[in-house]
């Protein structure tokens, strides 16, 4: 079986449990983005797959060979760190080549696999330069470079862009996302960034207190998150009570909508309802009526704050729909039953 | 925060009083010894001042250049020997976990508290022949009989190892403790072995700190002159013994004073040269 599987890993300290029974299969060439909080054991699973912490107790496989019992050195993986780790005291080339150096691989050898992963991440020319001398991006480069060294069956990465500034940050994304599938190598990437998630990732692994709480491609978790925690963490959504009436209609903020079917046998239920589908008309008809309480025009977006009965709704439209409200003004807050996901109660 | 230059005279204030220390306690008695140095020794009385090179002469024979060779070579030697212990020793402290290393190091700071005199005594009582560390090897089979180990040059050198691997952890253990652990974590990814990496990465990214310790437990050796009278034959005395034995027992000032001037200059330009290497090594 070609992939990396998860089987039931579980690692404890002490009395916390940081990873409890996670299971997770890795298709071979796949983009993975472990998302979540801090603490939710996202970088305890990531550490556990490269061996550099031991499972209490599960399996990993990868290709079908039980790597568990193996350490690290022998794992044939790549990884890169939140603090990039490059070895301050090699330059740049020394540092891509060390692997190749610890194979014991040919003086020739290494300049030339040094030189072909130089222009791979566009530096050519790098390979003298002491590492102190780069910039952020270009030390990430370093790192990304060093870890592909040997041409690893796993790649992974811990934060790996947390230390650059927020435009070079999406900049890298859409490199290492376009270098990923040049590679075709199975990436396994931690974040706490949604929008890093979104960028890169073919599955989006959203993990909470040491379980995963959904793993799905990053528009299905976008637009069908499982519980509330998900909705609530991967973008912004709206997080509304919705009630089944005496009449037995579906009913948020007091408000029919028709068309928006409970699970049977539910009575009372979370919906979330992402920003973007909220449309802002007239008050009256359908609608639910609203006082708008502030509107932050970013020039791109335009988004309205709605209070309905002491819940606030968030509206987002785009300039050229641009619905024509100002504070204080009471609005119908329409809320379309396809963009509604119920959610437990 | 910006620094910036001192401009006034009034900004050097702060630099006065450990200054006129510097002076009083260093300068004073320092040049007084050089002075002293060139003195003519009088056998009847103590010295009268003169401007005679004898002294150094004198201290250009074998016997004496034997000494000082000797003197240099045990610091040495006890230098690399500390390193060489304390560096992984203090390795594998700082992955302990916190009140381990506490303990550890308390432990050793009490060490530290022991004069020269009670390690020298120690020492020797655990060498003898009749209740030394032999009598233990062979109540566990593994000798036939004690046999003392002093006076050797081995336990000069252990009695003095001994002394000076406190100075040596304690020294190294800021630089291990804020060493990044993902240093060693990213060179086992890449396929060395942990104790490879340790030589790879670690003991690399901390060769400044090596070096400077080096340098103290060198420092700190050439000054030692208790335990190799107690634990070592004549031939095993240092530098500093012979200084003391000319200061105290010959009353020849001037011949201490000189060889005491030739001590630090040797030792100024050993450290300089380890410093120039060091540097060279780091522009590559």
């Amino acid at each position: 079986m070609s992939g990396l599987d998860i089987n039931a890993i579980t690692k404890t300290f002490g009395n916390f449990t940081a990873v409890d029974k996670v299971r997770l299969n890795v298709p071979h060439g796949t983009f993975v983005c472990l998302l979540g909080p801090s603490g939710c054991g996202k970088t305890t699973l990531l550490r556990m797959i490269a061996g550099l912490e031991e499972p209490t107790s599960g399996a990993i496989v990868l290709d079908g060979d039980d790597i568990t019992p193996l350490p690290t050195h022998k794992r044939n993986l790549g990884m890169v760190f939140q603090s990039l780790a490059l070895f301050p005291h090699l330059s740049v080339g020394d540092n891509i080549a060390y692997a190749l150096r610890i194979r014991g691989a040919s003086k020739e050898e290494q300049k030339k696999r040094v030189e072909e992963l130089l222009a791979l991440i566009h530096l050519p020319g790098f390979a003298d330069r002491p590492v102190a001398k780069l910039s952020g991006g270009q030390r990430q480069r370093v790192a990304i470079a060093r870890a592909l060294a040997l041409s690893p069956k796993l790649f992974l990465l811990d934060e790996p862009l947390s230390a650059l500034d927020a435009k070079l940050r999406e900049a890298m994304q859409v490199e290492l996302r376009q270098l990923q599938q040049r590679l075709g190598i199975t990436t396994i990437v931690v974040t706490h960034d949604q929008r890093e998630a979104m960028t890169m990732a073919d599955l989006v692994v959203v993990m909470g207190h040491g379980r995963i709480l959904q793993a799905a491609p990053p528009i299905e978790i976008y637009r069908k998150p499982a519980d509330a925690f998900v909705a609530d963490f991967i973008g912004i959504t709206n997080l509304l009570p919705a009630e089944i009436d005496s009449a037995g209609r579906t009913t948020i903020l007091g408000t029919a909508i028709p068309g928006l079917a409970m699970p049977v046998g539910v009575a009372k239920a979370s919906v979330s309802i992402r920003p973007e589908d909220v449309h802002l008309g007239e008050a009256g008809g359908r609608a639910i009526t609203g006082q708008v309480t502030f509107v932050r025009d970013l020039g791109g977006t335009i988004e309205t704050f709605v209070e309905v009965g002491g819940t606030s709704i968030i509206a987002v439209a785009t300039p050229r729909e641009r619905p024509n409200v100002s504070v204080g003004a009471t609005v119908g807050v329409t809320l379309p039953p396809e963009s509604c996901v119920v959610l437990g109660p | 925060m910006r620094r910036e230059a001192p401009k006034s005279l009034a900004d050097y204030t702060p630099l006065l009083f450990p200054g006129l220390m510097l002076v009083v306690f260093f300068v004073v008695p320092f040049s007084t010894m050089i002075a002293v140095s060139f003195f003519k020794r009088n056998p009847s009385g103590f010295y009268t001042p003169d401007f005679v090179i004898d002294n150094y002469a004198r201290f250009l024979t074998a016997f004496f250049g034997g000494v000082l060779g000797f003197s240099l070579l045990l610091a040495v030697l006890v230098a690399v020997c500390c390193v060489a212990i304390a560096f992984p020793f203090t390795y594998l402290l700082t992955k302990r976990p916190r009140r381990v290393q506490t303990l550890w190091l308390v432990g050793l700071l009490s060490v530290l508290s022991l004069s020269e005199v009670i390690i020298g005594f120690a020492w020797s009582t655990l060498f003898s022949q009749t209740a030394g560390i032999t009598n233990l090897f062979v109540a566990i089979g593994l000798m036939d009989k004690p046999v003392a180990l002093l006076p050797t040059f081995g336990a000069v050198l252990a009695g003095m190892v001994y002394q000076a691997l406190p100075y040596t952890i304690l020294v190294l253990y800021p630089a291990l403790v804020r060493l990044d652990p993902t240093l060693l974590e990213a060179a086992r990814t890449l396929g060395a072995s942990p104790v490879r990496a340790f030589f790879n990465v670690v003991t690399p990214a901390l060769r400044n700190t090596i070096v400077a310790t080096l340098i103290m437990v060198f420092v700190f050796a050439l000054g030692s002159y208790l335990l190799p009278q107690i634990l070592g034959r004549p031939r095993h005395w240092t530098l500093s013994v012979l200084i003391t034995d000319q200061a105290i027992y010959q009353s020849n000032m001037p011949f201490a004073a000189a060889m005491a001037v030739f001590l630090v200059l040797i030792s100024l330009a050993l450290v300089g040269l380890t410093l120039l290497v060091g540097r060279k090594e780091n522009a590559l």
